[in-house]
């Protein structure tokens, strides 16, 4: 986005409030909705991708060293990657508890 | 010179949206609405329209279909009545903010219960609030004109909004009536094709449609009601124009003998002409009494109706929905807003009458006519009941 909507005055939205900028719900922080966060024990984890599979916000991506890593910035806490995990490396932690 | 032909008035509204040259036409069928789409139907089928006929499954598809096809950058064309308009509603209120230029014809009827197909404006009523550019006709000379007019005027880049015509329906829609075709070179001339502002194409990507949050939504909303309110000068521009192409010209607020008269009557739709053979027989008799005819609801010309109404001692208003438990028919409660804030304006008496089609005759007018003055001498500054009930 071109500047935060709490910015938009009236007379500045396009006709009929389309969004000529495709692509740019990727610059829309949902991460900040969450009170958990997943954290990975990566002892445990055998790289199935199972968490990355069922993430319904695509928050999980592949890393160099292998492993699949929830971005936090749009990562919502739902917590259904740590409920999926066949082997329990996920566990979600309150956020405000880990920092 | 243009042919004068009788036809059915739904007819003649097929044929105007055949004239207007729609890409796609999407509907489902509902009495008394059903003879527009029909004959479209059939001038697709016969090749004489080049044009998508959607039939779909109901009246929410109906406008759904429309609503894509108008942001893929079609002109787009529909029509229903009563409970389609109801099943249709909530996409109603997407199209106006979404700025898509539809056009649409209601065959006014009323809203069920009790189940009746017959006339009122109970339906159009119910989604008065849409954001749409909202007219009402008299004739089926109107309902013709109007749609010519309503593309220009919904796909004019500085309006962008869609359009209802109201038709009532059966006392319009159904009656043949001499109707005066107009050429198709000059329709061609006065309606250019549609040019989108903005269309759904895969070469230039947009979102139409997106969510707002809480801290954007009053602004999108404050940007429609801005648009809707500043169509107006397009409007009378329009109008101006199809005037002198045609030489019928049309305004916001039409009158009838309204200049000096004491008492004037506030229809709207195919009241007026009734109405208008009513204040013949009453000015006969040396009664002042004139004839105030809204045709565009929405925007609503509170600056031309004022004109029209502000020198008259009283006004009847009749509506033809009820708004139950409300103050009276919405024409009345959008006529007293109108009129609250000016010094010695007029004493607005309201009947609802003609609901489920129910015949109104001139002398049925008169009879309000005096009803309303009897209690106005008689200090009664708000009322309101319902014409002709059976005590």
């Amino acid at each position: 986005m071109t500047k935060p909507e709490s910015e938009w005055k009236w007379q500045e939205l396009p006709v009929g409030n389309v969004v000529l900028e495709p692509g740019n719900a990727s610059q829309y922080r949902t991460g900040d909705w969450k009170t958990l966060k997943p954290v990975l024990n990566k002892e445990l984890c055998i790289h199935c991708g199972l968490c990355y599979i069922f993430c319904p916000d695509m928050a999980y991506s592949l890393n160099a060293e292998g492993f699949f890593i929830a971005d936090l910035f749009y990562c919502k806490g739902c917590g259904i990657c740590a409920k999926e995990c066949p082997t329990g490396a996920i566990t979600m932690v309150v956020e405000e508890e880990e920092k | 010179m243009a042919k004068r032909v009788g036809m059915e008035v739904s007819i003649a509204a097929a044929e105007a949206v055949k004239q207007a040259n729609v890409d796609v036409i999407s509907a489902y069928p509902i009495t008394p609405q059903t003879h527009v789409v029909e004959h479209l139907s059939e001038l697709v089928a016969n090749g004489e329209l080049d044009a998508e006929f959607i039939p779909v499954e109901s009246e929410h598809s109906a406008l759904s279909v429309c609503l894509g096809s108008s942001a893929a950058g079609a002109r787009s064309f529909t029509c229903t009545s009563s409970q389609g308009l109801a099943l249709m509603s909530e996409i109603t209120y997407i199209t106006s903010p979404l700025r898509l230029p539809v056009v649409m014809i209601i065959s006014n009827r009323t809203l069920s219960a009790p189940l009746s197909i017959w006339n009122d404006h109970s339906d159009v009523m119910s989604i008065r609030d849409c954001g749409w550019i909202q007219v009402f006709t008299e004739n089926g000379q109107e309902v013709y004109d109007h749609v010519f007019y309503a593309y220009r005027l919904a796909e004019d880049k500085e309006v962008l909004l869609p359009v209802i015509i109201n038709m009532d329906g059966f006392i319009l829609s159904h009656v043949i009536e001499p109707i005066e075709l107009i050429e198709q070179e000059k329709i061609d001339q006065f309606l250019p094709p549609y040019q989108p502002l903005h269309r759904l194409h895969p070469d230039h990507p947009v979102t139409m449609g997106a969510f707002a949050l809480p801290s954007i939504f009053a602004e999108t909303k404050k940007a429609q009601e801005v648009a809707l309110r500043s169509s107006l000068s397009k409007i009378l521009e329009i109008w101006k124009a199809f005037g002198d192409m045609t030489g019928r010209y049309y305004n916001p607020i039409e009158t009838y003998q309204a200049e000096d008269a004491d008492t004037l009557l506030v229809t709207m739709g195919s009241f007026g002409e009734t109405a208008s053979v009513a204040v013949d027989q009453m000015r006969e008799e040396g009664r002042s009494v004139g004839l105030v005819k809204i045709r565009l609801w929405r925007p609503f010309p509170f600056e031309e109706f004022k004109k029209a109404t502000l020198n008259a001692k009283q006004l009847v208003v009749i509506d033809r929905a009820v708004s139950v438990g409300g103050p009276g028919g919405p024409v009345a409660s959008e006529v007293r807003s109108a009129l609250y804030g000016e010094e010695g304006h007029p004493v607005v008496y309201n009947f609802v009458a003609g609901i489920s089609g129910r015949d109104v005759t001139p002398s049925d007018f008169i009879k309000m006519v005096d009803k309303a003055e009897i209690e106005i001498e008689e200090g009664n500054r708000e009322g309101y009941e319902i014409y002709g009930v059976r005590e």
